[in-house]
């Protein structure tokens, strides 16, 4: 069969799935996919579809995360879990450079890096967004990452359309869901006993062919995005206030750069960091927050060294750390510092939001705190500046 | 800690009142263990070799917490003997599992537990080796993390200030990807609130964090406290919670006393 | 929303994070806790005043560290360090003919080019002369070419004055150096004071003049609201700040502050860059 053009879809029994999976694994992709481990759904390795989460539903709200069966559910109605694409373009811990001593100077090598091919099944468009956003940190400035513009290159992205959000999701706020945007190889969408994928790149479409797939019957493309549609007006439509579970949540962006760095004195700052508990899950769990931190690993004799690249936060003390102190001392600079970035400042260093509305840092925050209720407590006038 | 190469820096040992769990971690690091032994001359160390050798002494690491008068004489002496001391473990640095005397009456104790109480003599309290010298670096832990001990002393070799990470158990948990116990499980877990340096292990195991490297920096368990009040856990195994080996850092005391404070609990809250 | 940029896979870019190995050339001691190391340069080595190098000792790790020689003289390059942490402090054990990591140079300069014509002044605090050493080179090598130019300069102690045996020298190339110290000793007989009190003593100063600042941050902010009142305007003012670095290529964000990374947006900014920022309580 010729490969499908880009923009065009095909129409695949669920179960074949499977083949998909096969048809990446034997073209050398490590495949991951959502799977429940530990009481969540996480990204793990996948080799066979009865792997997936199916109808299995999450129950998100501030610090509280619960899988479900729900019998009405499909193959993708949970929707984020703890970890985004983050760990696999910017792995938690990664050597940077290896030295050994010689009698007259230091030998440096470069650690190969592991950049086996990847292939994330199942991902939102929150997490595409995502990507777009590390892309810009660590592609398109001055410097480039070569670590993670390796890794980068050679994964394979399946995005899936959402038909489902959590009461912590606000993708809609930031046009950043549910629907995919534009960047994944292959865009998935569900519908009874089928899958509809959408080609999105050459390198989707040379899998695509493989799948044996059939022309989508006339509308059910159409069935397919206004599933994907009727989401976003139920997010729309949700009550914001209310009882937890079932109330939206909504990130006012009006203004929403100048209002916060308006306002770095606002006694909300102090009331938050009562709070908080600067533990840095939020930082965690977020699939933008890129802060990485350096450690020097030596032996006792001090001749054989590694440079330990891992994941930092600026909730920990370490992250500001001068010789004259840290210039974040306290919860409240620390949780300043994180919302005006993530918010605000990110607008002039990378021309885009930090925040994608995945609602993770709500879920995973142990004491619940909810970036979009201290946004809205700043309110919503604009200071003069 | 930079010696001539000819000469070795000096080890010392010494243990209070403790279990003797931090000290065998020291040899549960084996492989390790070689390799410090062709550095330093472990000097004085009565778990691992019954050979000692005179102070003073370059590095001394201490175990256990000050609980008798005349501990609180040794140490000085001891301090006196180190260059570098160092405290190991919890019970060294926040007075430990036995620092729950504290709040308690010390005569009842001794009276329940010991069948001629007269023959013994004790403080009323259990205290940190910081309340009675100057302590040049607390190692945390209930016990101590074999990793932060070899680093500690490679640092101490390669003559740099000593530093632990100050943050969060949580951070290890997200390093591994490991599931949050407390938000997917709704475990009280004292993870947010807990300095690193254990690997996260309990969580790992799908357990709780309680507390055993005590409190990170800017530490919030009273927020936290709050919180899983909220989420039904009951007040009274929260303080328990909080009132391990470390029950007697400030942040943790504090925490509990608050609980204790608004719920119905009595004193034997703790006990 | 940007879309996702197709990406080819192109061979990897070069890692920022690579040093190159530099022998230390000669130590030479400064004052009590400060040393200049002067390494010898990479091979095409060039900088700016007010730009940094990472310096690498393995084992101890990486810190940024102002460059303090003179931009013309591309064979050595001096550092002039306060021993503070581990890096640092493994510095001083090293020996001349030791071998360390270098990254660099990062970060932005002092604007020495754009003002040609006008008044400089030049505000320093302790260990903030460093940094601001190289422009003082230039403007004295292209003297002519500048109005009135003055290095106001102050440190705790007299004992902490750096670069003292070269104060004559800029003066004879009609440079007004004034010094201060915030405690004299029985030798001192200039003033003592804080560095924005003396720049009272520079009438000229105006529009026409720019000030360029590196000290301890809270001297720094009186420093600029002092230039603000003699009538420097705030796109004529600068300021060189420390943040921790880690990467110095703006991929670790550590030293993220307000719109920018202090590594590659700065260190030197305009104040008014930062003028919202700055006065913000541990901001």
């Amino acid at each position: 069969m010729a490969s499908p053009r880009i923009g065009s879809w095909i129409k695949i029994p669920k179960e074949r799935l499977q083949q998909l999976i096969d048809t990446l694994a034997s073209d050398g992709y490590r495949v991951v996919g959502p799977r429940i481990r530990d009481g969540a759904i996480i990204l793990d390795d996948l080799t066979d579809i009865r792997q997936l989460p199916a109808g299995v539903v999450d129950e998100q709200d501030g610090g509280h995360y619960r899988l479900r069966e729900d019998p009405t559910a499909g193959w993708f109605d949970f929707v984020v879990g703890p970890q985004s694409l983050k760990p696999f373009v910017l792995p938690p811990r990664e050597p940077l450079l290896q030295l050994q001593r010689t009698s007259e100077t230091w030998q440096t090598e470069t650690p190969e890096i592991d950049d086996r091919p990847v292939a994330v099944l199942g991902l939102r468009g929150c997490d595409l967004h995502a990507l777009s956003i590390m892309d810009r940190v660590f592609l398109e400035g001055p410097y480039v990452d070569p670590r993670y513009e390796k890794r980068r290159a050679s994964l394979f992205l399946i995005g899936v359309h959402c038909r489902r959000a959590a009461p912590t999701c606000f993708c809609h706020s930031l046009k950043t869901g549910p629907a995919l945007p534009a960047g994944f190889d292959l865009g998935l969408s569900e519908l009874e006993e089928h899958f509809l994928l959408e080609v999105g790149s050459r390198r989707g479409a040379a899998v695509a062919a493989r799948l044996q797939g059939e022309e989508p019957a006339s509308g059910e493309i159409t069935r397919a995005r206004m599933a994907t549609r009727a989401l976003e007006q139920r997010m729309h439509d949700r009550p914001l206030h209310g009882d937890r579970r079932t109330a939206g949540r909504w990130l006012e962006t009006d203004h929403l750069r100048d209002r916060l760095l308006g306002n770095l004195e606002h006694p909300r700052w102090s009331e938050v960091a009562e709070r908080c508990l600067a533990c840095a899950n939020c930082t965690m769990v977020c699939p933008t927050c890129f802060c990485t931190t350096v450690e020097e690993v030596s032996d006792l004799s001090g001749d054989s060294v590694t440079r330990m690249r891992r994941w930092e936060s600026c909730f920990t003390w370490e992250h500001s750390y001068t010789t004259a102190g840290p210039v974040h001392p306290t919860t409240q600079s620390r949780y300043r510092q994180w919302l005006t970035h993530k918010l605000a400042s990110w607008h002039d260093q990378f021309g885009t939001s930090g925040c994608v509305g995945c609602g993770r840092c709500i879920t995973w925050c142990p004491v619940g705190i909810d970036l979009t209720e201290e946004v809205a407590a700043l309110g919503n006038e604009v200071p003069h500046a | 800690m930079v010696e001539s190469p000819s000469k070795r820096p000096t080890l010392a040992v010494f243990k209070f009142a403790s279990c003797d769990g931090c000290q065998l971690t020291m040899l549960d690091c084996e492989r390790e263990l070689l390799a410090i032994a062709d550095r330093v001359e472990i000097a004085y160390f009565l778990e691992a070799r019954s050979r000692t050798l005179d102070g003073p002494y370059d590095i001394g690491l201490v175990e256990g917490s000050v609980t008798t008068e005349h501990d609180a004489e040794r140490i000085r002496e001891i301090r006196d003997q180190c260059r570098t001391l160092i405290t190991i473990g919890a019970c060294a640095t926040a007075g430990g599992i036995q620092s729950l005397r504290n709040w308690a009456d010390i005569d009842d104790f001794i009276r329940q537990v010991y069948a001629s109480p007269q023959y013994i003599e004790t403080l009323a309290t259990s205290t940190p080796i910081s309340d009675h010298v100057k302590v040049d670096f607390e190692l945390r832990g209930c016990p101590i993390d074999k990793r932060q001990l070899v680093m500690l002393i490679t640092d101490l070799l390669l003559g740099k200030q000593l530093r632990v990470p100050r943050y969060s158990v949580c951070l290890e948990c997200k390093l591994k990807h490991t599931v949050c116990v407390a938000v997917a499980r709704g475990v009280a877990c004292l993870g947010p609130v807990t300095q690193a340096g254990c690997g996260a292990i309990c969580p790992e195991y799908a357990r709780e964090c309680f507390g055993c490297h005590g409190p990170k920096e800017s530490a919030n368990p009273v927020s936290l406290a709050r919180h899983y009040q909220r989420g039904q856990h009951d007040p009274s195994h929260l303080v328990h919670l909080l009132s391990n080996f470390n029950a007697a850092a400030p942040p943790f005391r504090n925490a509990a006393e608050m609980l204790e404070q608004n719920s119905p609990l009595s004193n034997e809250g703790r006990s | 929303m940007p879309d996702l940029p197709t990406l080819s896979a192109a061979p990897a870019s070069v890692d920022p994070w690579q040093p190159a190995f530099v022998e230390i050339v000669a130590i030479h001691d400064e004052t009590p806790g400060v040393r200049t190391f002067d390494l010898a340069a990479p091979h095409g080595y060039t900088f700016e005043p007010g730009q940094f190098n990472m310096l690498y000792v393995p084992g101890y790790g990486e810190a940024a560290i102002s460059i303090s020689s003179h931009p013309k003289s591309p064979q050595v390059i001096s550092h002039t360090i306060r021993r503070a942490g581990n890096v640092t402090g493994a510095l001083f054990r090293c020996q001349p003919g030791d071998r360390i990591g270098l990254r660099g140079p990062f970060g932005s300069s002092w604007p020495v080019g754009r003002y040609r014509g006008a008044n400089v002044v030049i505000a320093a605090g302790g260990i903030g002369l460093a940094p601001l050493r190289p422009a003082i080179y230039q403007l004295a090598a292209h003297r002519e070419d500048y109005g009135r130019v003055a290095v106001v300069y102050g440190s705790r102690h007299p004992k902490d004055l750096l670069y003292r045996e070269t104060f004559d020298q800029w003066r004879r190339a009609d440079i007004e150096v004034l010094v201060t110290v915030d405690f004299a000793d029985d030798h001192w007989t200039g003033p003592i004071g804080v560095v924005p009190t003396l720049l009272e003593q520079l009438p000229w100063m105006g529009p026409h003049t720019t000030l360029w600042t590196c000290g301890p941050e809270i001297m720094m902010r009186f420093t600029a609201q002092q230039a603000l009142r003699q009538g420097i305007t705030p796109d004529h003012l600068y300021l060189s700040l420390e943040r921790n670095m880690n990467c110095a290529v703006g991929l670790c964000g550590h030293c993220q502050f307000g719109p920018s990374f202090v590594c590659k947006d700065g260190p030197v900014y305009a104040y008014r860059q930062i003028a919202p920022f700055l006065f913000v309580h541990d901001f």
